[in-house]
Protein backbone atom coordinates (compact mmCIF):
# COMPACT_ATOMS: atom_id res chain seq x y z
CA UNK A 1 0.00 0.00 0.00
CA UNK A 2 1.38 3.14 -0.59
CA UNK A 3 1.87 5.82 2.35
CA UNK A 4 -0.44 8.34 1.13
CA UNK A 5 -3.26 5.76 0.70
CA UNK A 6 -2.55 4.42 3.65
CA UNK A 7 -5.50 5.45 6.82
CA UNK A 8 -3.45 5.01 10.19
CA UNK A 9 -0.61 7.68 8.36
CA UNK A 10 -3.62 10.12 7.65
CA UNK A 11 -4.95 10.08 11.42
CA UNK A 12 -1.39 10.11 12.67
CA UNK A 13 -0.47 12.76 10.26
CA UNK A 14 -3.52 15.13 11.16
CA UNK A 15 -2.78 14.74 15.02
CA UNK A 16 1.18 15.22 14.49
CA UNK A 17 0.09 18.32 13.02
CA UNK A 18 -2.46 19.58 15.85
CA UNK A 19 -0.73 17.92 18.65
CA UNK A 20 2.61 19.96 17.12
CA UNK A 21 0.73 23.30 17.02
CA UNK A 22 0.20 23.29 20.02
CA UNK A 23 4.03 23.30 21.17
CA UNK A 24 3.72 26.86 20.88
CA UNK A 25 2.15 27.24 24.09
CA UNK A 26 4.04 24.90 26.51
CA UNK A 27 6.94 26.86 24.70
CA UNK A 28 5.83 30.20 25.66
CA UNK A 29 4.03 29.23 28.78
CA UNK A 30 7.66 27.42 29.88
CA UNK A 31 9.82 30.86 29.52
CA UNK A 32 6.88 32.60 31.01
CA UNK A 33 6.97 30.55 34.16
CA UNK A 34 11.12 30.93 34.22
CA UNK A 35 12.65 28.77 32.32
CA UNK A 36 15.63 29.49 29.99
CA UNK A 37 15.41 28.65 26.22
CA UNK A 38 17.40 25.40 26.99
CA UNK A 39 15.64 24.04 29.59
CA UNK A 40 12.40 24.82 27.47
CA UNK A 41 13.63 22.62 25.04
CA UNK A 42 15.27 20.13 26.54
CA UNK A 43 12.13 18.80 28.42
CA UNK A 44 10.28 19.00 24.66
CA UNK A 45 13.86 16.78 23.47
CA UNK A 46 14.01 14.59 26.16
CA UNK A 47 11.15 14.53 28.18
CA UNK A 48 8.99 14.20 25.28
CA UNK A 49 5.55 13.73 27.28
CA UNK A 50 2.73 16.43 26.87
CA UNK A 51 1.17 16.09 30.19
CA UNK A 52 4.18 15.52 32.09
CA UNK A 53 5.85 18.67 30.46
CA UNK A 54 3.03 20.87 31.47
CA UNK A 55 3.18 19.28 35.04
CA UNK A 56 6.44 20.11 35.40
CA UNK A 57 6.39 23.68 34.59
CA UNK A 58 3.32 24.25 35.96
CA UNK A 59 4.62 23.23 39.45
CA UNK A 60 7.70 25.68 39.32
CA UNK A 61 5.38 27.92 37.73
CA UNK A 62 2.40 28.27 41.20
CA UNK A 63 6.35 28.14 43.00
CA UNK A 64 6.72 24.80 44.25
CA UNK A 65 9.83 23.06 44.23
CA UNK A 66 11.98 21.23 41.73
CA UNK A 67 11.44 18.24 43.22
CA UNK A 68 7.78 18.53 43.62
CA UNK A 69 7.99 19.26 39.69
CA UNK A 70 9.81 16.24 38.95
CA UNK A 71 7.36 14.24 41.58
CA UNK A 72 4.64 15.12 39.37
CA UNK A 73 5.84 14.57 36.22
CA UNK A 74 6.78 11.48 37.04
CA UNK A 75 3.69 10.49 38.38
CA UNK A 76 1.73 11.67 35.18
CA UNK A 77 4.34 9.77 33.29
CA UNK A 78 3.17 6.73 34.60
CA UNK A 79 1.01 5.38 31.85
CA UNK A 80 3.33 5.56 29.16
CA UNK A 81 4.88 2.73 30.77
CA UNK A 82 1.33 1.04 30.12
CA UNK A 83 2.14 2.27 26.89
CA UNK A 84 5.40 1.03 26.16
CA UNK A 85 3.64 -2.85 26.94
CA UNK A 86 0.96 -2.54 24.74
CA UNK A 87 3.01 -1.31 22.17
CA UNK A 88 5.50 -3.89 22.68
CA UNK A 89 2.58 -6.62 22.37
CA UNK A 90 1.70 -4.87 19.33
CA UNK A 91 4.63 -4.44 17.42
CA UNK A 92 7.05 -6.22 18.91
CA UNK A 93 10.33 -3.90 18.05
CA UNK A 94 13.70 -5.70 18.63
CA UNK A 95 17.03 -4.00 18.64
CA UNK A 96 17.54 -0.63 18.75
CA UNK A 97 14.05 0.16 17.68
CA UNK A 98 12.89 -0.59 20.85
CA UNK A 99 15.21 2.33 22.38
CA UNK A 100 13.57 4.49 19.72
CA UNK A 101 10.09 3.14 19.86
CA UNK A 102 10.28 3.89 23.54
CA UNK A 103 10.76 7.79 23.59
CA UNK A 104 7.97 8.40 20.96
CA UNK A 105 5.61 6.33 23.38
CA UNK A 106 3.24 8.94 24.24
CA UNK A 107 -0.73 9.26 24.00
CA UNK A 108 -1.45 10.30 20.33
CA UNK A 109 0.82 7.09 18.89
CA UNK A 110 -0.27 4.43 21.19
CA UNK A 111 -3.80 5.90 20.31
CA UNK A 112 -3.20 6.35 16.44
CA UNK A 113 -1.57 2.02 16.93
CA UNK A 114 -4.74 0.80 18.90
CA UNK A 115 -7.46 2.03 16.76
CA UNK A 116 -5.61 0.00 14.05
CA UNK A 117 -6.34 -3.72 13.46
CA UNK A 118 -3.95 -4.77 10.43
CA UNK A 119 -0.46 -4.89 12.28
CA UNK A 120 1.49 -2.67 8.74
CA UNK A 121 -1.14 -0.18 10.06
CA UNK A 122 -0.47 -0.19 13.58
CA UNK A 123 3.13 -0.02 12.73
CA UNK A 124 2.54 2.91 10.23
CA UNK A 125 0.44 5.13 12.78
CA UNK A 126 2.60 4.50 15.93
CA UNK A 127 5.66 5.69 13.77
CA UNK A 128 4.21 8.03 11.61
CA UNK A 129 2.43 10.00 14.64
CA UNK A 130 5.18 9.31 17.16
CA UNK A 131 7.98 10.58 15.01
CA UNK A 132 5.80 13.35 13.27
CA UNK A 133 4.76 14.72 16.86
CA UNK A 134 8.45 14.63 18.13
CA UNK A 135 10.07 16.58 15.11
CA UNK A 136 7.04 18.89 15.18
CA UNK A 137 6.23 19.32 18.93
CA UNK A 138 10.11 20.38 19.14
CA UNK A 139 9.80 23.24 16.12
CA UNK A 140 6.77 24.57 17.74
CA UNK A 141 8.47 24.44 21.65
CA UNK A 142 10.94 26.78 20.10
CA UNK A 143 8.98 28.93 18.01
CA UNK A 144 6.95 29.54 21.59
CA UNK A 145 10.01 29.81 23.69
CA UNK A 146 11.67 32.48 21.50
CA UNK A 147 8.04 34.52 21.02
CA UNK A 148 7.11 34.03 24.13
CA UNK A 149 8.63 37.06 25.02
CA UNK A 150 7.65 39.29 21.70
CA UNK A 151 4.04 37.87 22.40
CA UNK A 152 3.85 39.69 26.07
CA UNK A 153 2.08 38.45 28.77
CA UNK A 154 1.09 34.74 27.99
CA UNK A 155 -2.25 35.49 30.05
CA UNK A 156 -3.11 38.20 28.07
CA UNK A 157 -3.45 35.73 24.70
CA UNK A 158 -5.31 33.31 27.25
CA UNK A 159 -2.16 30.58 27.46
CA UNK A 160 -3.15 29.33 30.97
CA UNK A 161 -6.57 29.12 29.81
CA UNK A 162 -5.40 26.58 27.29
CA UNK A 163 -3.93 24.40 29.57
CA UNK A 164 -6.80 23.84 31.69
CA UNK A 165 -8.16 23.32 28.50
CA UNK A 166 -6.34 20.78 27.44
CA UNK A 167 -5.87 18.70 30.54
CA UNK A 168 -9.73 18.73 30.56
CA UNK A 169 -9.53 17.29 26.90
CA UNK A 170 -6.90 14.59 27.99
CA UNK A 171 -9.35 13.41 30.89
CA UNK A 172 -12.63 13.83 29.05
CA UNK A 173 -12.59 10.45 27.23
CA UNK A 174 -11.44 8.53 30.16
CA UNK A 175 -15.02 9.79 32.09
CA UNK A 176 -17.05 6.90 30.48
CA UNK A 177 -19.77 5.05 33.30
CA UNK A 178 -19.88 6.17 37.27
CA UNK A 179 -16.76 5.01 38.30
CA UNK A 180 -14.74 7.34 36.34
CA UNK A 181 -16.86 10.25 37.11
CA UNK A 182 -16.63 9.38 40.98
CA UNK A 183 -12.59 9.08 41.21
CA UNK A 184 -12.34 12.46 38.85
CA UNK A 185 -14.71 14.08 41.16
CA UNK A 186 -13.03 12.67 44.07
CA UNK A 187 -9.26 13.99 43.21
CA UNK A 188 -11.03 17.09 42.44
CA UNK A 189 -12.23 17.44 45.46
CA UNK A 190 -9.41 16.45 47.42
CA UNK A 191 -7.36 18.48 45.75
CA UNK A 192 -9.00 21.66 46.31
CA UNK A 193 -8.72 20.86 49.89
CA UNK A 194 -4.80 20.56 49.87
CA UNK A 195 -3.84 22.89 47.76
CA UNK A 196 -4.01 25.56 51.14
CA UNK A 197 -2.32 23.85 53.43
CA UNK A 198 0.08 21.36 51.46
CA UNK A 199 3.36 23.55 48.96
CA UNK A 200 2.56 23.44 45.49
CA UNK A 201 2.79 20.45 43.37
CA UNK A 202 1.79 18.14 46.58
CA UNK A 203 -1.88 18.53 46.33
CA UNK A 204 -1.18 16.45 42.78
CA UNK A 205 0.30 13.50 45.05
CA UNK A 206 -2.49 13.45 47.28
CA UNK A 207 -4.96 13.50 44.43
CA UNK A 208 -2.86 10.69 42.98
CA UNK A 209 -3.04 8.79 46.61
CA UNK A 210 -6.82 9.05 46.17
CA UNK A 211 -7.24 7.45 43.29
CA UNK A 212 -4.98 4.56 43.97
CA UNK A 213 -6.32 3.78 47.19
CA UNK A 214 -9.39 4.23 45.74
CA UNK A 215 -8.90 1.69 42.99
CA UNK A 216 -7.33 -1.04 45.01
CA UNK A 217 -10.68 -0.86 46.84
CA UNK A 218 -12.91 -0.29 44.00
CA UNK A 219 -11.04 -3.51 42.23
CA UNK A 220 -11.41 -5.41 45.74
CA UNK A 221 -15.23 -4.87 45.66
CA UNK A 222 -15.58 -5.56 42.29
CA UNK A 223 -14.51 -8.95 42.63
CA UNK A 224 -16.04 -8.73 45.84
CA UNK A 225 -12.85 -10.10 47.41
CA UNK A 226 -12.62 -13.30 46.23
CA UNK A 227 -9.59 -13.17 44.24
CA UNK A 228 -6.12 -13.66 46.51
CA UNK A 229 -3.62 -10.60 45.93
CA UNK A 230 -1.25 -12.94 44.49
CA UNK A 231 -2.46 -15.64 42.65
CA UNK A 232 0.03 -18.65 43.33
CA UNK A 233 -1.49 -20.76 40.56
CA UNK A 234 -1.47 -17.83 37.96
CA UNK A 235 -0.08 -20.47 35.35
CA UNK A 236 -2.62 -22.71 35.80
CA UNK A 237 -5.31 -20.26 36.20
CA UNK A 238 -4.21 -18.45 32.93
CA UNK A 239 -4.16 -22.32 31.18
CA UNK A 240 -8.20 -22.79 32.61
CA UNK A 241 -8.80 -19.22 31.79
CA UNK A 242 -6.76 -19.25 28.42
CA UNK A 243 -9.74 -19.44 25.79
CA UNK A 244 -11.63 -15.89 27.33
CA UNK A 245 -8.83 -14.32 25.52
CA UNK B 1 21.23 25.36 38.42
CA UNK B 2 19.26 23.26 41.35
CA UNK B 3 16.59 23.45 38.74
CA UNK B 4 18.49 21.72 35.53
CA UNK B 5 19.23 18.85 38.20
CA UNK B 6 15.57 18.17 38.24
CA UNK B 7 15.37 18.44 35.09
CA UNK B 8 17.41 16.42 33.69
CA UNK B 9 16.01 13.64 36.45
CA UNK B 10 12.55 13.99 35.49
CA UNK B 11 13.95 13.49 31.23
CA UNK B 12 15.62 10.18 32.50
CA UNK B 13 12.47 9.06 34.65
CA UNK B 14 9.92 9.59 31.98
CA UNK B 15 12.62 7.67 29.40
CA UNK B 16 13.21 4.48 31.78
CA UNK B 17 8.96 4.60 32.79
CA UNK B 18 8.66 4.15 28.36
CA UNK B 19 11.42 1.68 28.40
CA UNK B 20 10.29 -0.35 31.52
CA UNK B 21 7.31 -1.27 29.67
CA UNK B 22 9.16 -2.66 26.70
CA UNK B 23 10.52 -5.28 29.36
CA UNK B 24 7.86 -6.12 31.68
CA UNK B 25 6.62 -9.84 31.51
CA UNK B 26 3.42 -10.23 30.29
CA UNK B 27 2.33 -11.96 33.18
CA UNK B 28 2.49 -8.64 35.49
CA UNK B 29 -0.01 -7.22 32.70
CA UNK B 30 -2.19 -9.98 33.65
CA UNK B 31 -2.83 -8.62 37.37
CA UNK B 32 -5.83 -6.94 37.07
CA UNK B 33 -5.68 -5.32 39.87
CA UNK B 34 -2.44 -2.93 38.48
CA UNK B 35 -4.29 -2.54 35.31
CA UNK B 36 -7.04 -0.99 37.45
CA UNK B 37 -5.11 1.16 39.62
CA UNK B 38 -3.37 2.62 37.05
CA UNK B 39 -6.30 3.52 35.27
CA UNK B 40 -8.06 5.23 38.08
CA UNK B 41 -4.35 6.84 38.74
CA UNK B 42 -4.50 8.26 35.80
CA UNK B 43 -8.02 10.01 36.17
CA UNK B 44 -6.97 11.63 39.59
CA UNK B 45 -4.48 12.56 37.93
CA UNK B 46 -5.39 14.47 35.36
CA UNK B 47 -8.40 15.71 37.01
CA UNK B 48 -6.37 17.36 39.77
CA UNK B 49 -4.10 18.91 37.15
CA UNK B 50 -7.23 20.44 35.75
CA UNK B 51 -8.13 21.83 38.74
CA UNK B 52 -4.75 22.90 39.88
CA UNK B 53 -4.39 25.09 36.89
CA UNK B 54 -7.78 26.48 36.72
CA UNK B 55 -8.19 27.12 40.39
CA UNK B 56 -4.80 26.99 42.05
CA UNK B 57 -2.41 30.56 42.53
CA UNK B 58 -0.08 29.34 44.80
CA UNK B 59 -1.41 28.25 48.52
CA UNK B 60 -4.32 29.81 47.32
CA UNK B 61 -7.60 29.55 45.71
CA UNK B 62 -8.71 32.00 43.05
CA UNK B 63 -11.86 32.60 40.66
CA UNK B 64 -10.42 34.11 37.91
CA UNK B 65 -10.44 33.93 33.78
CA UNK B 66 -9.63 30.54 34.18
CA UNK B 67 -12.98 29.22 34.95
CA UNK B 68 -13.85 30.96 31.78
CA UNK B 69 -11.51 28.73 30.28
CA UNK B 70 -12.82 25.40 31.84
CA UNK B 71 -16.37 25.87 30.90
CA UNK B 72 -15.25 26.76 27.54
CA UNK B 73 -13.47 23.52 27.54
CA UNK B 74 -16.34 21.64 28.77
CA UNK B 75 -18.70 23.04 26.61
CA UNK B 76 -16.58 22.54 23.15
CA UNK B 77 -15.64 18.80 24.38
CA UNK B 78 -19.40 17.90 24.96
CA UNK B 79 -20.07 19.49 21.22
CA UNK B 80 -17.36 16.76 20.39
CA UNK B 81 -15.06 19.18 18.79
CA UNK B 82 -11.35 17.99 17.87
CA UNK B 83 -8.36 18.19 20.75
CA UNK B 84 -6.84 21.42 19.25
CA UNK B 85 -10.24 23.28 18.65
CA UNK B 86 -11.51 22.53 22.79
CA UNK B 87 -7.81 24.13 23.59
CA UNK B 88 -8.07 27.36 21.28
CA UNK B 89 -11.78 27.51 23.19
CA UNK B 90 -9.77 27.56 26.65
CA UNK B 91 -7.55 29.85 25.29
CA UNK B 92 -10.23 32.45 23.89
CA UNK B 93 -12.34 32.17 26.98
CA UNK B 94 -9.74 33.25 29.22
CA UNK B 95 -8.00 36.02 26.53
CA UNK B 96 -11.95 37.31 26.02
CA UNK B 97 -12.37 37.76 30.17
CA UNK B 98 -9.57 39.53 30.61
CA UNK B 99 -10.01 41.76 27.64
CA UNK B 100 -13.38 42.62 29.13
CA UNK B 101 -11.80 43.24 32.45
CA UNK B 102 -12.15 39.90 34.55
CA UNK B 103 -9.71 37.77 36.39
Amino acid sequence: MKLRESPAFKIALSLSIATGLYGVSFGALAVASGFDFWQTMVLSLLLFSGGSQFAFIGVVAGGGSGVAAMTASALLGLRNGIYGMQINAMLRPGGWKRYVSAHVTIDESTATASGQSDPDEQRRGFWTAGIGIFILWNIFTAIGALAGDAMGDPKQWGLDGAAVAAFLALLWPRLKGREPWAIAAACALATILAVPFVPSGVPILVAAVVAGVIGWFSHARLDEGLEPDVDPYAEKHQREHGGKK
Amino acid sequence: MNLWLWILIACALAYLTKLVGYFVPARLLENPRIMHIAGTMTIGLLASLTVVNAVASGQGLVLDARIGALVAAAVALWLRAPFLVVVISGAAAAALLRLLGWG
